[in-house]
Parts: C-alpha cells; sequence; structure tokens
C-alpha cells in the first residue's frame, strides 16, 4: 500500500483562524445563555470569554514554538468543546443558583496549564515508552487511591473519588493516559512474540495460552474496578482500551472475540449477581415503568433527559430558553441532554460530530507515526475518547445502560477536564512528530517501518467495516 | 432583546456551529488527499521534467526468497522455510530458531518480510550480527545470495 505523502506544511495559521472560530462559537453560546435570562448583566460573559480565549492563545503559540507541525484541527475542536460546555455549566448555573462554571473555568485553566507543561517538557513521546512499567505501577495506585480510607470518598454509589483539602479527584481519570502509555509499550516490544506463536483454527489464529495473561490481567482488574468501586462505566473504558490495542498491535480478530466473549460471560454474570448493575440494567430496559420512574436511583433522570431532547426537538428550544436544570447532573452526566434541549438535534449533531472529527484526527495521527510506540499510544488515546463519548452519549439516549463516564471536556469535573487535555497535548505532540519532515539520515529505523505494514492492514480491516 | 432578534441569534449559532464543523472538514480535504494540488499516484511527464527527484527508480524483478539455509555452524545443513512470518534466532526458547551457541544473545537478531524482501535486525546482541562484512547497525534488506552471520551460525536465503 503506497502512503499518501503530502509536503509537511506547519499550518499553524490555519489553526489561529480555526481557533478564532471555536471562540466564537463558545463566545455565541455564553451570550446567548446570558442575554436569555434577563436580570444578569453580561459581566460573566466577558470575563470567562476573555480568560478562555486568553488560555487558547497561550496553548496556540506554544504549539508555533514546541511543536509546529502538529495537527492544525485538534486544538481548535477541543476549545469549541471545552466553551460549550462551559457555557451550558454556567447556564445551568443561573437556573439554580450555584457556582459550578467558575470552578470549571479555574480547572480549564489548570488542564491547560498542565497540557502545556507536558507539551513543553515531552516534545517527544518517544521517551515515554521508558517508563512502560512505572506506568503499570502508576495505573495501579491511580485506580487503589480511592479505597485508602480516609483519603477516599463514596459519592454516588461510587468510590472513585479521593479528597484532598478542598479538591476532590477521581485519579481513575488519570489512569486511563498511565494504562494506554503502559499498553502501547508492553505491546511494542512484544507484539512479535505474540504474533508469531499460536494454533491455526479455521481462519483464526489462536494465541497461546501464556500470551493470554496481560488480557486475563486487563480482564481482572476491570472487574475489579468493576466489583470494588461499583465503576461500571471505567471497568468497559479498560477493557475495551486494552482490546483496540491488542487489536491494533497484531490486526487478529481472534482477539477481539475472545474479549467480548469475556465481556459477555462478565456482563451476564455482573447483571444476574450484582445489585447496582442489575439495576442499571432495569433502568434502561423498564426507564417508563411509573414504578422505576419513581424509585429512588430509578430512571426518572434518564427519562426526565429524554423528555427534554424531545422538547428540543430539531431545532432546540434556544441556549437559555428551554428547561434542562430539571434533569439530576444536567451539568455534567446529562449534558449532552441538556444540549439535546437547547440547540436540538442539529446543534447536537455538530457537537458528535467535532468528536468525531477530535477522534478520526488521533487516528491519522496514529497512521503517520513513525514508531509502533507512538501509533499504539495514538491510537489507544484517541480510542480512549471515543470510548467515553459513545458510553456517555449512547446511556443518556438510552441505547445502552447509562454509566457515569464523563463527557469529554463539556461535563463539569475537574479530573476529566484535566486528563483529556492531557490526552489532547499527547496527540498533539504525536501528530507534530508524524508530520514533521524528517531530517536526513535519522530516520524510522526499521522496526518502526514493518510496524506500520501491520497497522496499515489493521486499519484496512477495519475500514472495510 | 426583542423575541424575534433573539430567535433569529438562536439560528446564527446553529448556523455558527456548524461553520465550525464545515471549517474543520474543509481544512481537512488536502491532508485526504481531495483535490488536484494533493494529487498522487505517477506524476506526469511534465511534473517529472519539473522536479526529477519524483521519477521513481526502476526496480529489476526479484525473486522472492522461499528458504532460509544454514551454511555453518552447529545447525549446518538444515534449512529453514520462509513463510512471510518473522523469524527470530536467539539461545532463548521462545526463538524460532534456537542456537546453542555461547556467541548468540538470548534474542540475537529478527528476520521479517516487508514487501517482497527479507530485511535482518538486530535486537541488541552482544556480539552483533553480520551481513557479509559489515556489522549490522539497523535492519537491513538482505538478498538471496548474502551470507548472515550470528555467533558461529552462517545463514543465507535461497530463492
Amino acid at each position: 500500500m503506497t502512503e499518501v505523502q503530502t509536503a509537511p506544511v506547519p499550518r499553524r495559521n490555519l489553526e489561529l483562524l480555526l481557533v478564532l472560530l471555536a471562540l466564537c462559537v463558545g463566545g455565541a453560546a455564553f451570550y446567548l445563555v446570558g442575554s436569555s435570562t434577563e436580570d444578569v448583566d453580561n459581566t460573566d460573559f466577558y470575563v470567562q470569554m476573555s480568560i478562555l480565549a486568553g488560555l487558547s492563545l497561550t496553548v496556540h503559540v506554544l504549539l508555533r514554538i514546541f511543536a509546529k507541525y502538529a495537527d492544525p484541527v485538534i486544538l481548535p475542536i477541543t476549545i469549541a468543546l471545552n466553551s460549550l460546555g462551559l457555557a451550558m455549566i454556567h447556564r445551568i448555573d443561573l437556573a439554580k443558583g450555584t457556582s459550578q462554571s467558575a470552578r470549571q473555568l479555574l480547572w480549564t485553566a489548570i488542564a491547560i496549564v498542565i497540557a502545556s507543561v507536558v507539551l513543553w517538557a515531552i516534545k517527544d513521546h518517544r521517551i515515554l515508552r521508558r517508563f512502560t512499567y512505572i506506568a503499570l505501577l502508576a495505573s495501579i495506585v491511580l485506580l487503589l487511591l480511592p479505597l485508602i480510607p480516609g483519603l477516599g470518598v463514596t459519592i454516588n454509589g461510587a468510590r472513585i473519588w479521593i479528597r484532598m483539602g478542598m479538591f476532590s479527584l477521581q485519579p481513575g481519570e488519570l489512569a486511563k493516559i498511565t494504562l494506554s502509555i503502559f499498553f502501547a509499550g508492553y505491546l511494542s516490544s512484544n507484539r512479535d512474540l505474540i504474533l508469531m506463536a499460536g494454533r491455526k483454527l479455521g481462519p483464526l489464529q489462536l494465541p497461546r495460552l501464556r500470551d493470554m495473561a496481560p488480557m486475563v490481567i486487563a480482564w481482572l482488574l476491570s472487574i475489579g474496578v468493576l466489583v470494588v468501586q461499583r465503576d461500571l462505566g471505567s471497568a468497559i473504558l479498560f477493557f475495551g482500551l486494552f482490546i483496540v490495542m491488542i487489536y491494533v498491535a497484531t490486526a487478529r480478530i481472534s482477539w477481539v472475540l475472545i474479549g467480548a466473549l469475556m465481556v459477555v460471560a462478565g456482563g451476564v454474570v455482573a447483571g444476574l449477581t450484582m445489585g447496582h448493575v442489575t439495576r442499571r440494567l432495569d433502568v434502561w430496559l423498564n426507564a417508563f415503568d411509573p414504578e422505576i420512574y419513581q424509585a429512588t436511583g430509578g430512571s426518572m433522570q434518564i427519562v426526565e433527559g429524554l423528555f427534554g431532547m424531545a422538547d428540543g426537538g430539531l431545532f432546540g428550544t434556544g441556549l437559555g430558553a428551554g428547561s434542562p436544570y430539571r434533569v439530576p447532573l444536567a451539568n455534567s452526566d446529562m449534558i449532552i441532554a441538556s444540549f439535546g434541549e437547547e440547540i436540538g438535534l442539529i446543534g447536537v449533531s455538530a457537537i458528535i460530530l467535532l468528536y468525531m472529527l477530535l477522534i478520526s484526527r488521533g487516528l491519522r495521527a496514529a497512521l503517520g507515526s513513525a514508531d509502533t510506540f507512538g501509533k499504539l499510544l495514538a491510537a489507544g488515546l484517541s480510542f480512549t475518547l471515543g470510548l467515553q463519548c459513545i458510553v456517555i452519549i449512547g446511556g443518556v439516549t438510552r441505547l445502552i445502560p447509562l454509566t457515569g463516564l464523563a463527557t469529554p471536556f463539556m461535563a463539569a469535573g475537574g479530573s476529566s477536564l484535566l486528563a483529556n487535555w492531557i490526552i489532547i497535548s499527547l496527540l498533539l505532540l504525536i501528530s507534530h512528530n508524524s508530520r514533521r519532515p524528517k531530517t536526513g539520515g535519522v530516520g524510522p529505523t526499521d522496526e518502526f517501518a514493518s510496524a506500520s505494514t501491520t497497522l496499515t492492514s489493521s486499519t484496512k480491516a477495519v475500514t472495510k467495516k | 432583546m426583542n423575541d424575534l432578534v433573539l430567535s433569529l441569534f438562536r439560528l446564527g449559532f446553529l448556523v455558527l456551529i456548524w461553520l465550525l464543523v464545515l471549517s474543520v472538514v474543509g481544512s481537512m480535504r488536502r491532508d485526504l488527499a481531495i483535490g488536484s494540488r494533493a494529487r498522487t499516484g505517477k506524476p506526469s511527464a511534465r511534473e517529472l521534467k519539473k522536479n526529477p527527484e519524483l521519477a521513481e527508480p526502476e526496480v529489476p524483478a526479484r525473486k522472492a526468497a522461499t528458504s532460509l539455509e544454514v551454511v555453518e555452524g552447529p545447525l549446518a545443513g538444515s534449512s529453514i522455510p520462509l513463510r512471510g512470518q518473522p523469524i527470530m534466532f536467539g539461545r532463548a526458547q521462545d526463538a524460532t530458531v534456537v542456537l546453542d551457541d555461547d556467541y548468540a544473545s538470548g534474542r540475537h537478531a529478527r528476520l521479517f518480510p516487508q514487501g517482497s524482501r527479507w530485511f535482518i535486525e538486530d535486537l541488541g546482541s552482544t556480539n552483533g550480527t553480520f551481513v557479509g562484512d559489515n556489522q549490522l547497525s539497523r535492519a537491513q534488506a538482505v538478498e538471496p545470495g548474502q551470507r548472515i552471520r550470528i555467533g558461529k551460525t552462517v545463514l543465507e536465503l535461497k530463492a
């Protein structure tokens, strides 16, 4: 397969243009929110927008200095999503009299600063490969932190939070990055062993039992998260991440089948025996049953969200004119329903398209990357974003059972924002390294070249479907 | 603010957000190789005249290697069929070709196919891998007839 080669061009001016457009979208959203509620003078609007604009332009300038060839559309899309989320949180604040948006803006600032530090400190994503096993250790520590008595707190039945002073953090959010680094590092070193060994069974090449060990460990880890922390969303996320990365690394469909079987087995057992999973399934299947609607922890939230989206229709009620605040957690888990009510199907499709474009750029960075580690890392990180969107948006629209994952960049919640901004800075770095002109002599070594053929064949398999 | 203006603003917002989506898609055109400027495929004669470096060198048809023969060393005389799968050499038990040789490392070298050619790559061995007389510093294509030396073992590709 011949690779499409386009001459390396920085395209930072295009990025600036798109960032400005994204800020216009965010600004318009803020303006509409403010002008729909009569009693508020629009000072909030000017303050929040100028902070956001300042932060965005700082990142843009940093990219000009440190990652000149980074993908020009990743940053604008992220800023658009983040500012839309801020506007909606601000809107819910105005209705409820809370002050979540100031907090969210603070977290946005922290997240952007840390993402910039990552950008400046790492420069070349390949050095992360040295931390493969440290990343595994870090993931385990991050996942176990909330279980430490005194440090961990239980919120809404899930024990995934730690409290430090005035901040509460979800360390599991950061674990998705460290786990991606571990999987990418482990698979880029051991891909050959996993590829070569194994018996053939018809068209499937079965992996050897001992190569299955990491897979089984990942499965147990996800089940552990599910049982101990009662967090169904993260369990799905971690296991999905592992299946995708091993599929991208080996292009063997047998892994996906084995993984799917494990999910089915785990899901059936969990659905039958674990109270909170059974209840989730019940809420999903019989959402409109009056008894389930009225039960505590019942389907009231999801059904109100559906009513809201139905009220919004095609064009929506207009920002600030609906009543999304009637839904519990309207500014975090249910933020897509809030948008569905106020900007309608047309607006929400645009948001979902923005997510898809963002993820496609991440996967494009994976395709263009010259080294196996970068490919796997970019693919894993973009897939993390994608899986979060599918799980939460699918849950809110009652396509699948609702589980508490954060809508990337939009939902109120600092840890998720922080983790997703770090993911963005890593994707920007990988795309910079894959798009910049190759300086003569220091070409990619051929281990990397051989990996690119594997990845191309696996992506071919994906695009065929 | 009067209601009509507000409704227009709301519609305008939907237009604006779609404008963003469409500009992002539009700016990716070049990357997706749509349109004439990013055309791929064979360059025309005129383009070749302007940019001689675009010409692809003529590659003579090569016969693909089908087996790997051990010429010297403890396993001399044996041959390994090549079936498009990478082959790992080394003392480790999980190597494809296990070398019983004190001069070989656990995972010494790797032979892998790419396109129609086979490449040999040293996996960080202590004593190095040689093609002809040259020690490998990076992966290198091997042709049938070239001698690959790993420790006391000498290998050759056969077409």
